[in-house]
């Protein structure tokens, strides 16, 4: 044991703190810095990328038909899903037995069967159902129609994918929900809240701070799967590539081409992921100050080690 | 400082508990509780923990169901109707009625951390009482003010300490205008240092008449505070009196026994 004289001068710098040393971070660098540097010579110098390709494909109407279609049917399929996946989320923690039985078949109906057959049901759907009328059972009909005049592509495409998707998304918010510490429910009882301002104000927001990642990741998985829409021949994104391939044989340039569009996409719903985040998180943070800007110092951390 | 309806000229006990049974599971927690709470008064139920005092305050905004006994608050079967001699539970919109005319305030705060102070005050008043914003805001600010929180009130619950958070805690169920107000162990997940300014806000509240029952291991609060003191174990009331009274010179072995590891 050392002691210290109790009069001993010393210089104050010498009780300063030296940070601990982290080799391997800088070893780590270096070979991530080699990396890249390979991967990005590959990619700039072997010509059988053929760059020149890509760049005439980048824009093309056809490429750019396809990557419309492919947007549609992602937003419109994952607003869909999220309405019938909360629906399907508050029936699974009811106290009914009939809702919670209903939902529960439903997820474990589009969850366990695969998309793609799915999809082909939808599609031919007319086989199993030629007509479809909507009227009061047993009494007159209001509606009628031929099935195949209702089932195009499209609309077999959204309902394969909204329906399949609902099933994951209901699980993902109903997670969420159960997220939410009792407390906050008894404290909305206590104050006599009603059941829909209990739900609406206090439980789910919190719920969806949680269900953002999870979430979208299925956004982002629905974006790239909804390329499977190509067996009803509904030309997305990735159909429309294949389908310029086919003919000009070129094939990597026109891939390279579609991967491209799909990052760009994917780059745009993860920045609007870290918004959402950053929204339903207000009042979350950790470390006192509700008002710390997170985005501040991500990197700044890393490398002083303070995560 | 007014924060009470008037007082309703009735001679009856604010609260009256009669015969209550609560049983989870195999384990009875209240074995037949009886109590009276007169307006004004301030009553601190005490006990070893399962003895049965939280359950019991509970009963009384309902929040948990009793097996079997009566609830009156104010004269009113509190989640029940009596029809044909039979008690029937109410539908819950009634219940939620009888509940925002009782304050409570939890152990562990239960603050929405995803509203501001002010929201968390202010959410309540207009969505159950139908006040404006503006109404709802003005009385927020005043409650506010009254425990100590005017600066905080654009603050999140989470970027304040656990005596903060607990009195707006408290703020917020003033907001409703509560006839009665309930405290489960509102001090003891707080650090030490910051119990004194949570029971400062009690003290001040039981001063303007506030009728309270408190579940609490404070027997300092207690004895300076409560009109009675009510000692809970094993799913009974097994003595009451005035403090100065029961704490003192307990009558019953099972208060003495408790009081000697407590005080």
């Amino acid at each position: 044991m050392t002691v210290l004289p109790a009069n001993t001068t010393r210089d104050e710098d010498s009780d300063v703190v030296v940070p601990r040393r982290r080799p391997w971070r800088w070893v780590g660098t270096v070979v991530s810095v080699l990396i890249v540097a390979a991967v990005a010579n590959s990619f700039l110098t072997n010509p059988n990328y053929q760059w020149d390709v890509v760049a005439t494909y980048l824009f093309d109407p056809r490429i750019l038909d396809g990557l419309l279609t492919t947007l549609q049917l992602t937003v419109v399929s994952m607003v869909l899903a999220s309405a019938l996946g909360l629906l399907l989320a508050v029936m699974r923690l009811s106290r009914g037995r009939l809702p919670r039985g209903a939902a529960g078949v439903y997820i474990w109906l589009f969850r366990g069967t695969p998309v793609l057959v799915q999809l082909i049901l939808w599609y031919n759907l007319a086989i199993l159902v030629p007509s479809v009328s909507i009227g009061i059972p047993f009494g007159p009909t209001l509606f009628s129609a031929q099935t195949n005049t209702i089932i195009t592509p499209w609309t077999a495409a959204i309902l394969g994918l909204a329906l399949n998707e609902a099933a994951y998304l209901g699980e993902i918010i109903r997670s969420g929900i159960v997220s939410v510490d009792r407390g906050q429910t008894e404290a909305a009882n206590a104050l006599g809240l009603s059941r829909v301002d209990t739900f609406r104000r206090i439980v789910l927001p919190q719920a969806l701070r949680v269900t953002v990642p999870p979430a979208s990741n299925e956004a982002i998985g629905l974006l790239k799967y909804s390329s499977v829409v190509s067996v009803i021949a509904l030309p997305e994104l990735l159909y429309s590539g294949q389908l310029i391939y086919a003919r000009t044989y070129e094939t990597i340039p026109v891939l390279l081409v579609v991967c491209i569009w799909y990052l760009v996409v994917v780059t745009l719903l993860t920045l609007l992921e870290h918004w959402l985040e950053r929204r339903l998180g207000v009042g979350f943070r950790t470390g006192a100050g509700g008002d710390a800007n997170p985005r501040k110092g991500r990197w700044a951390r890393w490398w002083s080690g303070n995560h | 400082m007014v924060v009470r309806q008037p007082l309703t000229p009735t001679e009856q006990p604010l609260v009256q508990l009669r015969g209550i049974r609560k049983r989870f599971g195999s384990h009875e927690v209240l074995r037949g509780v009886d109590l009276d709470v007169d307006t004004g008064q301030v009553l601190c139920l005490v006990g070893a923990s399962g003895s049965g005092k939280s359950t019991l305050l509970r009963c009384i905004n309902h929040l948990e169901r009793p097996d079997a006994g009566r609830v009156l608050v104010g004269g009113e079967l509190v989640g029940y109707v009596e029809r044909d001699g039979r008690l029937h539970e109410l539908p819950e919109s009634r219940i939620r009625a009888q509940r925002a005319g009782i304050g409570m305030v939890f152990q562990h705060f239960n603050l929405f951390p995803h509203l501001t102070v002010l929201e968390n005050v202010v959410t309540a008043p207009m969505r159950v009482l139908g006040y404006s914003r503006s109404a709802a805001e003005a009385t927020a600010h005043d409650l506010l003010a009254r425990v100590g929180l005017a600066p905080k009130v654009d603050a999140y619950p989470r970027s304040l300490s656990g005596g903060q958070q607990q009195r707006v805690a408290i703020a917020r169920g003033l907001a409703m205008r509560p006839r009665l107000m309930l405290f489960d162990e509102p001090t003891s997940a707080l650090d030490p240092e910051l119990v004194g300014e949570v029971l400062d806000v009690m003290r001040g509240l039981a001063a303007d008449g506030m009728t309270m029952i408190v579940v609490t291991h404070e027997m300092g609060f207690a004895r300076e505070v409560a009109s009675q003191v009510a000692f809970m174990s094993e799913g009974l009331i097994v003595e009451q009196g005035p403090p100065q009274d029961l704490l003192v010179a307990p009558r019953h072995e099972r208060t003495r026994a408790f009081l000697s590891k407590v005080l």
